[in-house]
């Protein structure tokens, strides 16, 4: 088994549903994200157009940062996921450093190492990840790529040619697919970053216990 | 004209999270500066030791003390950036072998050993020649790859496409040998051939070193869209591009300058500064260097 996700972003309406529901589900902590919402304007009105990119961790096949950990803390499960072990991870951030999607983060509660973990303890009660259950579009496909019937393998069969990967050149084998995606979407250097349009910018965020 | 404007050309971020910032902060800039030194005052005192024997004498004792020190300032901020410092054990416990930062932790321990105990044989004066020769040789060879892994670390970061170089492994080299050389110049080893061997080789260390930063300065930006995006930091004015010069000024260009005047007019007292100010800049491009990749929007 080996476990995919695929986002169309065709359907995606950007409502971050899926955002609130893995922050409720893995009590992600005020200021880091597991999973966000990316908005992307292109044009200016009235031809303008709004992207909207949800971007979480890819879980690849090839993951630099199963790679780094020293303690392999961050390690693949049978079905795929690359999960994490809160309780032996040291604190290094090395894989906040190897991470080509920006897509890990220190805990400042745990003062470990966190990320999507495909919400492998749903997974392993037969559940759905709380992200694919909130989409009110179901524009999240999750499931499993080894299986062609499949709704994630019928999907990208289907969609043929037209299903991207972030960052296809660092060699990382992501587990995790768009289909409508392009350089706006996908490729963070492809459009400009304005100040003032982060959310919650002025936020407050947590201290680290501990640690530093 | 329509191809300059906003709306044919730019896509703009309107909603997003904030970027996380700076994780690998000053203290893996201290963390490698320090590591630099004690390996180098190891790799360049053993150069004294066969070249000049007797009359280096003092290096015998110095060298493993004064890299004894420097491999713990090094291990302490080690230890202290780690969110979970006590968890260090996790490294020795259950280790993960592909990791350069597992292996780079168990080749400096190891060598700290080695170093611990020519340092204390040396201090309580129980230790013979014949030991004290197979331990030296034996550090020379730990002090290569422990100078070198925090390259293949930044290797595996595959985040940080400026890091991902073969030149890294050059810049840690020369900061060992700028390192080694500048530290037993400060405090003033052996006779005026002695001073000069040592100012040679920080002056050619730090020239190198310089040219392989221009290198990536100026023709970096072609390699890849994300060193351009990175480069540009310290290119496009602000902090960094300060920062930048001061440390290209304080480690390389400055202290060439001042080994080749402290040489023509025998001046001790310039080599140590030039000393002096190489190890100030050193850490300051390390720094820049360190931090500038973490500024980039990974997603």
């Amino acid at each position: 088994m080996k476990l995919g996700f695929l986002v169309d972003l065709g359907l995606c309406m950007g409502c971050k549903g899926c955002e609130v529901s893995c922050k409720v589900e893995n009590e992600v902590p005020i200021g880091m994200w597991r999973l966000r919402v990316k908005y992307v304007d292109v044009g200016t009105f009235p031809e303008a157009k709004r992207t909207f990119t949800p971007l979480r961790c890819n879980h690849c096949e090839n993951a630099p940062c199963e790679r780094i950990c020293p303690v392999s803390a961050l390690h693949y499960l049978d079905n795929g996921i690359v999960n994490v072990d809160k309780e032996r991870c040291i604190g290094c951030a090395g894989c906040v450093m190897a991470c080509p999607y920006g897509a890990i983060y220190i805990d400042p509660e745990t003062n470990s190492a966190d990320k999507c973990t495909y919400c492998a303890h749903r997974i392993a009660g037969g559940m759905m990840p709380a992200c694919v259950v909130a989409c009110p579009v179901e524009a999240n496909i999750f499931g499993d790529l080894d299986d062609p019937t499949s709704n994630i393998s019928r999907y990208i069969m289907e969609h043929q040619g037209n299903v991207k990967v972030r960052k296809p050149e660092k060699n990382t084998q992501p587990k995790h697919f768009y289909v409508g995606g392009g350089e706006v979407n996908l490729n963070p250097l492809a459009s400009e970053r304005v100040e003032g349009f982060s959310l919650f910018d002025n936020i407050t965020h947590l201290k680290h216990i501990g640690g530093h | 004209m329509v191809e300059h404007t906003t709306a044919a050309t730019h896509a703009v971020v309107t909603l997003d999270v904030a970027l996380p910032g700076i994780v690998w902060g000053w203290m893996i800039t201290l963390n490698m500066w320090a590591k630099s030194i004690a390996t180098g005052v190891i790799l360049v005192g053993v150069y004294l030791l066969k070249k000049y024997g007797e009359r280096v004498e003092g290096v015998k004792t110095l060298m493993p003390v004064a890299s004894f020190i420097f491999l713990n300032i090094f291990l302490l901020f080690t230890l202290l950036d780690l969110h979970h410092p006590f968890r260090m054990v996790n490294i020795f416990l259950h280790p993960h072998f592909t990791s350069a930062i597992t292996v780079g932790a168990w080749l400096a321990t190891i060598l700290t050993g080695i170093i611990f105990v020519m340092a204390a044989g040396r201090v309580l004066n129980k230790l013979n020649d014949e030991l004290y020769n197979k331990l030296m040789w034996a550090a020379f060879i730990f002090a290569v790859p422990v100078t070198l892994y925090t390259a293949t670390i930044m290797g595996e970061a595959a985040a940080r496409e400026l890091w991902q170089t073969p030149t890294e492994l050059m810049q840690m080299a020369l900061a060992a040998f700028i390192g080694g050389s500048a530290l037993y110049l400060i405090l003033g080893v052996g006779d005026r051939n002695v001073k000069r061997d040592l100012a040679i080789v920080l002056a050619v260390s730090a020239s190198l070193s310089f040219i392989v930063y221009m290198g990536e300065y100026y023709f970096g930006a072609m390699k890849a869209e994300e060193v351009a995006a990175t480069i540009a930091f310290v290119k496009s004015g602000g902090e960094y591009h300060t920062m930048f010069w001061i440390g290209q000024y304080l480690g390389y260009i400055i202290p060439v300058a001042l080994v080749i005047f402290g040489l023509r007019n025998r001046s001790q007292s310039l080599l140590a500064l030039a000393s002096v100010l190489a190890l100030a800049g050193l850490w300051i491009a390390k720094h820049v260097w360190l931090v500038i990749p973490q500024l980039l929007n990974l997603s």
